[in-house]
């Protein structure tokens, strides 16, 4: 066509790791998809695909792009090096040699759901390519663009310093200075690096989209993307004539159950002709094709017309008496109710009385990984669904009601998760991809892409919380009473549990006598919400953190003293009527988080400070402190079944049908197992979430899984120890306290027999090596019964320096002290990331993120809308670990997950109170109202004094 | 729907002018490509069929001094304005602006052809351009012309290069003289999309204490970027002291019609945020313009 070209456009040359390519062009295809599913090179995510997340990084010619909105054909006559390229070949023939980023990377816990990682790794080696000695300034700068949700930042900036220094140097990467737990064992409470570290450094650990089966389909799914409605009409006729297309469902095709829910059954799989719609994100046909992007041309070819209803946006309107109805037994899915003690008579005796209202947003999980599933179903008539999934037995009795089979007939394999915070407990695309796959006899993916995944999935409950509470002038509380509205969207998902959570825990982590709480759980047309990281617990805490630092202040009283003075202590009612009978770490929280914030920060820590040279930016402190139940609680039966294996090869395997979303479960299993059998944890594997190999470990939730499966698997060892010391006492007519175990073997009177033999022996002799065990977490009573309502809380204590900018109402977060009572910290590396990712994702909360909606319809609907905190939004953390042990949880130990992110909003606002005199009661904190207020109070300085 | 069918590599400009007029319709062209691959996968823009990338035309990676100014090519990579001691002597608040925009990941590949073409009444790289009275170098099949940087804007999104036709060569920018310097900031909402709710980039020439010149471009003011022109001509002649400076902000009031953009900013903010960005820009580009050199 033109004379003089390079070549036609037929073929794209690369150079991918060392190989040459010779590719046939694709039509519009980005380089992401040649390397993930041309070449098969699945390091590389895709976690946006709109250029905003860097999960896609490679390097090309040297330099880092973004692979997911870079033509494949642009990379014609280039060299790129993808995650897989970064190993170098070791002298063995399969063995790779870690580059120093990886390693560096694994060592020092920058690691958790993985999925961000190839990105963050790629990012910062095409920095040290060009700069072998970074300062912290230049890794935030390099790596502004590559998010991480598990909000690993602080070990990534320590990971390539590490790696850099190694580069610099030749030496291996130093490891990194982690404190164990006081009372560390053998194995648990020291510092082991997490078992699928490796595998997430180097690509080769596989989340749901890396699959692909011969003749496997794509399913899209066609969304009502109105709020309300009936649908009238659903014409397929143009969508089923496009060639490629091999099945589309709709309602009527439903084999077996309409609806599906956690708890309950009220959200339609496929809102069918003449049936309601409820929320944007509503199902009303699936497709399968050969391509996703045949799949995506029949999705936007299906017409649907609806009878347009109107739009409940809002709980408090949900509850007015003449408000439209989003469920036909009414808006209201629960009130919820907590009293304690008189309350009339709490506020007479009370000295001084407050009273505020608090607004929350909804917010968005924003898990890098988006929402996958695989159904593949089997030539005997079985379907398994691989999925990275937080509750995989419900996902399994779901998929199989919907199917119309028994549960046996399904099997969910857990694959590898990225990241879920609560957001991957309800079902996704699971129940589609099955239905699918039943229909086609083909395996079908269903893969979401961001703004699917933003609109569909639960998110964090808006809220609204009045609270009243009345304190005595010596600074005792006396009564509080609290209302919340909680907006649950259009199902109820987990919104009943969570709102029971925000309502128990409103009267926050304090001794008080006097409670009365009222929820409103309500349905509205907006996106669901359910599970979220905090629980509904961060909420109230806003709330009720942000009334203890006025209440101190009409009290002219220091905030920490406050605290200090009403905090749960051993022998505390809470408000539900528990008596704590241990491991409440609350006051050393306090002491800790309170010393090291005098230390940094002066006497008087909570006056405002002006920047020296800039007297518009001022600095100050914020306070507040925290608590969370662990496990499920409520009277809810709390259970996990663990099974540990002796293999011939003298190795363990742990199986347990428990979620790894990032939070390194496997390394707090494995190491439990090793413990109990006195091995090192090279020598146990953990399998996890796989229906037919691994018993069900309950829902990964509620922070739970350190205590309860963890305890599964600790008698599980335990039992199997003592399997395999029976055994040997018998083989070797010896008496059992002359056997005990050492690494690799049991020493048995003066003999050493390995463990391999034992194996052997032990199958020989018909005997199994293996042990199940289902753990029964302490019983738990219902919320109005006194008693127990939950087997254990965790404590927290934060303080946060913030500076404001006085101009432009700007807020950053400097510094931030954390101490959280754990009970006993087993795994301390994976514990660290838990601690800093969830102070990031309450950074996060307070100041960047909000999932709007505006009338049933989401506004923050792509990655480009939703910000979540990036590595320049990384404060300094410092972190205390406090261990006051919990007389039933595995060496003592209680909840993690949620604690950590829980205070960290309240410090912030208190902070900027103290800075400038500003009280935030609406999150995100927007810099223009805090502008606005500053200019109210009439202390505005002008820039112009700077001249 | 593939985004494109067909994406070319010509070598020459007259091979891209060529392609332009010959390949099949619609036919764009393509240069980082980061905004524009993103409009058509999110359905602000139509699939194309023929893409034609103009990156590895070598006349458009020009980044040098030319005469009396210094030209830089459409397609070089914003990372290396950013980084570049050239655009950082003669136009600071170019490079300021180009170090701003993005990440690393994305100033690697976009340009600052795509940034202006894009056309964003507040996009970093532009607003620089508009303080520096940079004039944009375009070419057609019949004829190559130069046009004052404003004029390419016509409303938000909108240029008015023509888009089967044009092609934007580079931008040529006058060179810094001794007493003159140039300075670009701007001010984020962490919440909602990146960009920014106001950015500024002033250009000054000063002798003495005396504010001889000036150059302000403030986006986003309007649907196009605009200069601040009856603040320019207050400031002309005025000796630098914090009356000038004072007296300069309260004409921002009548001089911009900022907007009210829904999750992002009121009118009023912006005004009031643009008047402390002003004593920034100023301040900072005041001093540079002092600098010995
Ligand atoms: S997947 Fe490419 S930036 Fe997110
Ligand atoms: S490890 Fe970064 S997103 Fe999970």
């Amino acid at each position: 066509m033109v004379e003089g070209m390079n070549f036609n456009g037929q073929w794209i040359d690369i150079n991918v790791n060392g190989i040459d390519y010779h590719l046939p062009e694709i039509p519009g295809e980005m380089l992401s998809d040649l390397l993930r599913y041309r070449l098969g090179l699945t390091g590389t995510k895709i976690g946006c695909n709109e250029a905003e997340c860097g999960a896609c990084t490679v390097l090309l010619n040297g330099k880092a792009i973004l692979s997911c909105s870079f033509p494949a054909k642009r990379a014609h006559g280039c060299e790129i090096i993808t995650i897989e390229g970064l190993a170098s070949p070791g002298e063995k023939p399969d063995e790779r040699i870690l580059h120093p980023l990886q390693q560096a990377f694994v060592l020092y816990g920058a690691v958790q759901c993985g999925f961000c990682i190839p990105g963050q790794i790629m990012a910062a080696y095409g920095l040290l390519v060009n700069n072998n000695h970074p300062t912290a300034e230049d890794i935030r700068y390099a790596l502004k663009d590559n998010l991480c949700r598990c909000g690993g930042y602080t070990a990534i900036i320590r990971a390539i310093l590490a790696a850099a220094k190694a580069i610099r140097t030749g030496k291996p990467v130093e490891p990194p200075e982690v404190p164990e737990a006081v009372k560390a064992h053998e194995v648990v409470g020291r510092i082991h690096i997490r078992p699928d570290g490796i595998q997430k450094v180097t690509g080769t650990a596989r989340y749901a989209d890396d699959l692909t089966f011969d003749g496997m389909l794509h399913a899209r799914v066609k969304r009502a993307m109105i709020p309300s409605g009936i649908v009238m009409d659903i014409n397929l006729s143009k969508a089923e004539k496009i060639p490629g297309v091999v099945a589309i469902l709709t309602a009527e095709d439903l084999p077996g159950e309409k609806n599906h829910g956690l708890v309950i059954q009220d959200w339609p799989i496929l809102v069918g002709v003449g049936e309601r719609v409820r929320t944007a994100g509503d199902a009303v046909a699936i497709i399968a094709a050969e391509t996703r992007e045949i799949a995506t041309r029949a999705m936007n070819e299906i017409e649907v017309s609806y009878h347009v209803l109107p739009v409940v946006s809002d709980p408090v309107q949900a509850r007015a008496e003449d408000a439209p109805r989003v469920h036909e037994k009414g808006n209201l899915l629960k009130h919820i109710k907590v009293r304690k003690g008189d309350i009339n008579e709490g506020f007479l005796k009370a000295d001084i009385i407050l009273e505020d209202t608090f607004y929350t947003p909804m917010y968005e999980h924003a898990f890098i990984e988006p929402e996958c599933s695989v159904a593949k179903p089997l030539p005997d008539g079985r379907m398994e669904i691989y999925v990275g999934s937080q509750i995989p037995y419900s996902d399994r009795s779901q998929v199989a009601r919907a199917l119309g089979v028994p549960d046996e007939q399904v099997r969910v394999i857990g694959m590898t998760i990225g990241g879920g915070f609560g957001g991957k407990e309800d079902i996704a695309g699971q129940i589609h991809a099955a239905l699918l796959a039943q229909r086609t006899r083909r395996p079908v993916k269903l893969l979401f892409d961001r703004h699917e995944s933003m609109l569909v999935h639960p998110k964090r409950h808006a809220t609204q919380i009045k609270v009243k509470v009345g304190v005595r002038r010596d600074g005792t509380l006396m009564a509080m009473q609290t209302e919340l509205y909680g907006d649950t969207g259009a199902y109820a998902s987990l919104g009943e549990k969570v709102m029971t959570r925000a309502t128990t825990h409103s009267s926050g982590p304090y001794e008080v006598p006097s409670v009365r709480a009222d929820c409103y759980a309500m349905y509205t047309n907006n996106p669901p919400a359910g599970a979220f990281r905090g629980f509904g617990v961060l909420q109230s805490a806003f709330a009720v953190e942000s009334m203890m630092d006025r209440l101190a202040e009409a009290l002219g009283m220091d905030p920490v003293e406050l605290r200090r003075k009403n905090a749960l202590r051993v022998g505390s009612v809470t408000s539900t009527g528990q008596v704590l009978k241990d491991s409440a770490g609350l006051q050393e929280c306090i002491d800790k988080v309170e010393a090291e914030m005098r230390r940094i920060g002066g006497s008087d820590p909570f006056s405002p400070k002006m920047v020296d040279g800039a007297p518009h930016l001022v600095r100050s402190w914020g306070f507040a402190t925290a608590y969370k139940n662990t496990g499920l609680g409520g009277g809810a039966p709390d259970k996990a079944g663990a099974q540990v294996e002796l293999y011939p090869d003298g190795t363990f395997e742990v199986r347990t049908a428990s979620a790894e979303l990032g939070q390194g479960l496997p390394a707090v299993l494995q190491m439990i197992a090793s413990q109990e059998l006195m091995q090192s944890p090279q020598r146990v594997r953990v399998l996890l979430s796989d229906t037919d190999l691994t018993p069900d470990g309950g829902p990964t939730t509620a922070s739970r899984q350190t205590y309860v499966t963890g305890n599964a698997v600790r008698y599980a060892a335990h039992a199997l120890g003592e399997l395999i010391i029976g055994f040997l006492s018998e083989h070797y007519d010896i008496s059992p306290e002359r056997i005990r175990f050492e690494e690799g073997l049991a020493v048995v009177g003066d003999e050493r027999v390995t463990l391999e033999k034992i194996a052997d022996l032990m199958i020989r002799e018909g005997r199994s090596p293996v042990t199940t065990y289902t753990y029964y977490a302490p019983e738990t009573r219902p919320l109005g019964e006194d008693g127990d309502m939950h087997f254990a809380y965790s404590f927290a204590a934060q303080a946060v320096e913030v500076e404001v900018n006085r101009l432009t109402g700007e807020v950053r977060v400097i510094r931030v002290i954390t101490a959280n009572d754990v009970g006993f910290a087993v795994n301390p590396l994976g514990l660290q990331g838990q601690i800093e990712g969830g102070v990031m994702m309450g950074i996060g909360h307070a100041l960047t993120e909000a999932f709007w909606v505006e009338e049933g319809k989401v506004v923050t609907d792509r990655f480009s809308k939703y910000r979540i905190p990036s590595i320049i939004h990384t404060p300094e953390i410092h972190s205390f670990v406090v261990e006051h042990p919990t007389s039933e949880g595995p060496y003592g130990a209680k909840g993690v997950g949620e604690i950590v992110i829980i205070p960290t909003v309240p410090a912030i606002t208190n902070a900027i109170y103290h800075a400038v005199g500003v009280r935030v009661n609406r999150l995100p904190v927007d810099q223009e109202w805090i502008l606005h207020e500053i200019k109210k109070s009439g202390v505005v300085p002008d820039k112009t004094i700077f001249l | 729907m593939s985004l494109w069918k067909e994406y070319y590599f010509p070598s020459t400009l007259k091979q891209a002018l060529q392609l332009l007029s010959e390949s099949p319709q619609p036919a764009r062209i393509i240069a980082g490509g980061t905004d524009l691959l993103l409009d058509i996968q999110q359905g602000r823009q139509a699939p194309v069929h023929t893409l034609i990338d103009v990156t590895r035309i070598q006349e458009l990676n020009r980044l040098e001094v030319d005469g009396d100014y210094l030209f830089v090519g459409a397609a070089v990579p914003i990372h290396c304005i950013a980084d570049s001691p050239l655009v950082k002597f003669h136009a600071r608040a170019l490079a300021e602006g180009c170090s701003m925009i993005g990440g690393p990941q994305v100033r690697n590949v976009a340009t600052l052809g795509g940034n202006v073409a894009h056309a964003l009444p507040a996009a970093d790289g532009t607003i620089g351009l508009v303080a520096l009275d940079a004039l944009a170098e375009i070419i057609d099949a019949e004829d190559s012309r130069l046009v004052p940087i404003l004029d390419l804007f016509q409303g938000p999104g909108r240029s008015s290069l023509m888009l089967g036709k044009d092609i934007l060569v580079g931008f040529r920018i006058p060179l810094r003289h001794f007493g003159q310097a140039s300075s670009f900031q701007r001010i984020m909402r962490p919440q909602g999309v990146a960009l920014p709710i106001l950015n500024m980039a002033v250009w000054i020439e000063r002798e003495g204490t005396t504010i001889t010149q000036t150059r302000i471009a403030v986006g986003p003011s309007g649907p196009k970027p605009q200069r601040a022109s009856t603040i320019e001509t207050f400031l002309a002649g005025k000796p630098w002291n914090r009356e000038t400076i004072s007296e300069a902000i309260q004409l921002m009031r009548q001089t911009f019609s900022f907007r009210t953009s829904p999750y992002r900013a009121t009118a009023e903010y912006r005004l009031q945020v643009c008047k402390q960005l002003f004593v920034e820009v100023f301040s900072v580009a005041w001093e540079r313009a002092g600098e010995e050199w």
